[in-house]
């Protein structure tokens, strides 16, 4: 193997089978005695820990900056209001307020501020746990419930990634802001995607998404057998390469349902993963 | 008029699927799809589209080149690693990066050479379309564009006014997964939101955080439990959990190979004829209407 | 006296809007004349920060109070910074509504009625 390599599993539609094949994927290979790390950064809705049962060694808070204004020096010019494009700062008659909320944390107003009567304090937006397994070693982000700021907290989960092995990065679905600061510069994206018309549609919307940011990528299809020409044909049509299938099995289902690996299901779902492995890895 | 709002926390646990379900049974109803980001329903309810409008969700920075003095001011007050530093062979113009850029305007602002474009971003489009079962208001967002919930809302305002306007006094509306921005705009002001869920740990987990969701805004939940009996001790667990935050589990859809047949063909469960699913989602779907007009208490 | 009422439709005999952050309409009413201008809500249009920039717009135009059916958090600490009384559970026509109010039929608010709607409401 050489040296690192980040692999994104994403998919344009939800629930068909990031986590499943993330987490797999990552005890696998540490069975395979590579020195793995699986990173979640679904934060608003984190699960690869039901199947990893990571022992949390330490968590940290993730805070974004905000703006809070001295009201003794503010001098009521307005520049504040004027440069925020999100009216989280606001003067209004002599009287600055701040809506935490909408703020974006660009720092412009604290830069426009004649009289730097602007300083930033912390919002806490959630954490990040980090732990370890027997087989790989863990990473998740929690958004906080009624916060917006995923895309924040997916950088900082990042920050967290291991400097060699293999990196294993758990996506959050769709193809908007969050999964793109998921993706953005890994080395590999796996798109998973059931051979459905929902799940064909949008792993259309994923290889734009992937192709747009230009990052190599392959193909998964889960729950194989359900009715795949029509996901065989759009990906043969775009050169896409199609590196798995995983069947479609109710053991696989009920297996996954009760927070279990399904690499042990049934003897050629190691294959399987072995064989996605050895193709990702070469 | 009554606004119901369909999400499932977890992805993939048949959210719409139901909602095309209920498509197919209300009397005078306007559809909404607002997972702008894998808009699906349009799929099975097919829409004959007669209005289409651009939509911009907020503005991106653009370096107009001949003006760039390479300066590299921008790039120092970038807090998104939104500027594209140029060769260092070549010379040349910054670049601003569209898909990282978050609209902030600072390096508009202090660009000494007024050199930077601030300009509306076409994020996407939306649409308004009759399908066999009423008139369907749906978008898509362009790739790798932001999802702000600006669009959701705007799906939401139009399909009101569209109701308001035929005098249908329910909206449906298939909402997005997760729990952010799209979620939230999805579900605030709606009169009542059935998550659907399935009886696995995931979909158990997030449940309890879109149910938080809805009760920090203080929207009323109810549950139903879809693919129920692939795991029968699950859904048990998740009913009883469900009871102790005090919310319905209006009903217990089982594992049903129609409902993939039906997306297939285009229809709706309804529609494929009787079956074990779609016996449970016309229940379902009494139950919700009874719980939206006030016959029962959702919590 | 000026005050702000959310409207639905463009005159005095349209419907109270039940929001105010998106609501379609602001008429802004001469208490006294029933005189009134029309403002067309901008911030309807608004991603995030509508109740924000509502606010501002009849702060703005120089209202002292607002009726509408209700008002969110953000909308009402704006409003209050700019010394405008909020009267929710406002309903009826605008005509009715400012009828209702000269007659001293409803008492200001202390707070917003209702949440946020996008993930803008201070956490707890």
């Amino acid at each position: 193997m050489n040296g690192l390599r980040t692999i994104a599993v994403a998919s344009g539609k939800g629930g068909t089978g990031k986590t499943t094949v993330a987490t797999n994927l990552a005890v696998l290979l540490a069975r395979q005695g590579h020195a793995v790390q699986y990173i979640d950064g679904d934060v608003e809705a984190p699960n690869g820990h039901i199947f990893l049962r990571p022992d949390i060694t330490h968590s940290r808070c993730v805070t974004v900056p905000v703006p809070t204004v001295d009201s003794s020096r503010c001098t009521g010019c307005g520049r504040c209001g004027q440069i925020c494009q999100f009216k989280a700062i606001v003067p209004v008659k002599s009287s600055v307020l701040t809506f935490e909320q909408l703020c974006h944390s660009c720092g412009g107003c604290l830069r426009v501020c004649p009289v730097q009567a602007i300083e930033e304090k912390p919002l806490d937006i959630g954490r990040v746990d980090i732990g370890r397994t027997d087989g790989p070693d863990f990473v998740q982000g929690t958004l906080r419930i009624g916060s917006v700021r995923s895309v924040a907290l997916i950088r900082a989960v990042r920050t967290h990634a291991a400097d060699r092995g293999v990196v294993i990065l758990d996506a959050p679905p769709g193809t908007s802001c969050p999964v793109i600061a998921a993706v953005r510069g890994v080395d590999f994206v796996l798109l998973v995607t059931e051979p459905t018309p929902f799940g064909l549609h949008d792993l259309k919307l994923a290889a734009a998404m992937v192709r747009h940011l230009g990052l190599a990528h392959g193909v998964v299809i889960n729950r194989s057998g359900l009715a795949d020409e029509a996901t065989e044909m759009f990906c043969r049509g775009e050169g896409i390469e199609i590196l798995a299938r995983i069947p479609d099995d109710r053991r696989i289902a009920e297996t996954y349902s009760n927070g279990g690996l399904i690499l042990d299901v049934a003897p050629n779902l190691g294959d399987i993963f072995s064989a996605l492995a050895r193709r990702l890895l070469a | 008029m009554k606004e119901l709002v369909i999400i499932s926390g977890k992805g993939g646990t048949g959210k719409t699927s139901v909602t095309a379900g209920f498509a197919a049974l209300a009397d005078r109803a306007v559809l909404a799809d607002c997972d702008v980001d894998a808009a699906d329903l349009h799929l099975v309810l097919k829409p004959r589209t007669y209005k289409s409008e651009d939509f911009s969700g907020g503005k991106t920075a653009r370096i107009v080149a001949e003006r760039c003095t390479g300066c590299g001011t921008c790039a120092g007050v970038c807090r998104f690693g939104a500027v594209i530093l140029p060769d260092p062979d070549a010379g040349g113009a910054y670049r601003i990066d569209p898909t990282a850029c978050e609209g902030c305007k600072v390096c508009v602002e202090f660009c000494p050479a007024a050199a930077i474009a601030f300009e509306d971003t076409i994020n996407g489009r939306w649409h308004i379309g009759q399908t066999r079962f009423g008139p369907l208001v749906y978008a898509e967002l362009g790739v790798a564009e932001e999802n702000s919930g600006k669009l959701v809302s705007l799906i939401r305002k139009e399909a009101r006014a569209l109701a308001v306007d035929k005098g249908c006094d329910l909206l449906i509306v298939d909402g997005s997964p997760g729990v952010g921005c799209p979620v939230i705009a999805s579900i605030a002001g709606a009169d009542l939101v059935l998550i659907v869920t399935e009886p696995t740990l995931s979909g158990r987990h997030d449940l309890g955080r879109v149910a938080d969701l809805a009760r920090h805004f203080g929207v009323p939940a109810a549950v139903c439990v879809n693919k129920a009996d692939i795991n029968p001790a699950l859904s048990e667990q998740i009913c009883s959990e469900a009871a102790e935050r005090s919310l319905s589990v209006l009903a217990s859809i089982p594992y049903d190979p129609q409902v993939t047949a039906a997306q297939v063909a285009g229809q709706t469960i309804i529609e494929l004829g009787p079956g074990p699913a779609e016996r449970v989602v016309r229940r379902l779907w009494e139950q919700t209407l009874d719980l939206l007009n006030g016959r029962m208490a959702a919590r | 006296m000026k005050i702000a009422v959310t409207a639905q439709g463009p005159d005095l005999d349209a419907a109270v809007d039940p929001r105010f952050g998106r609501a379609a309409y602001f008429l802004l009413v001469d208490t006294e004349t029933m005189d009134f201008s029309l403002m067309e809500n901008e911030a309807s249009q608004a991603a995030g920060g509508a109740g924000v920039s509502a606010a501002q717009a009849v702060i703005d135009a120089g209202a002292e109070a607002v009726l509408t059916g209700n008002c969110g958090p953000n909308a009402f600490r704006t409003l209050k910074a700019g010394g405008v009384s909020v009267y929710t559970g406002v309903s009826g026509t605008v005509r009715e509504a400012i009828e209702g109010y000269v007659a001293g039929r409803f008492s200001p608010d202390a707070g917003a009625n209702v949440q946020s709607h996008h993930g803008t409401e201070p956490q707890e």
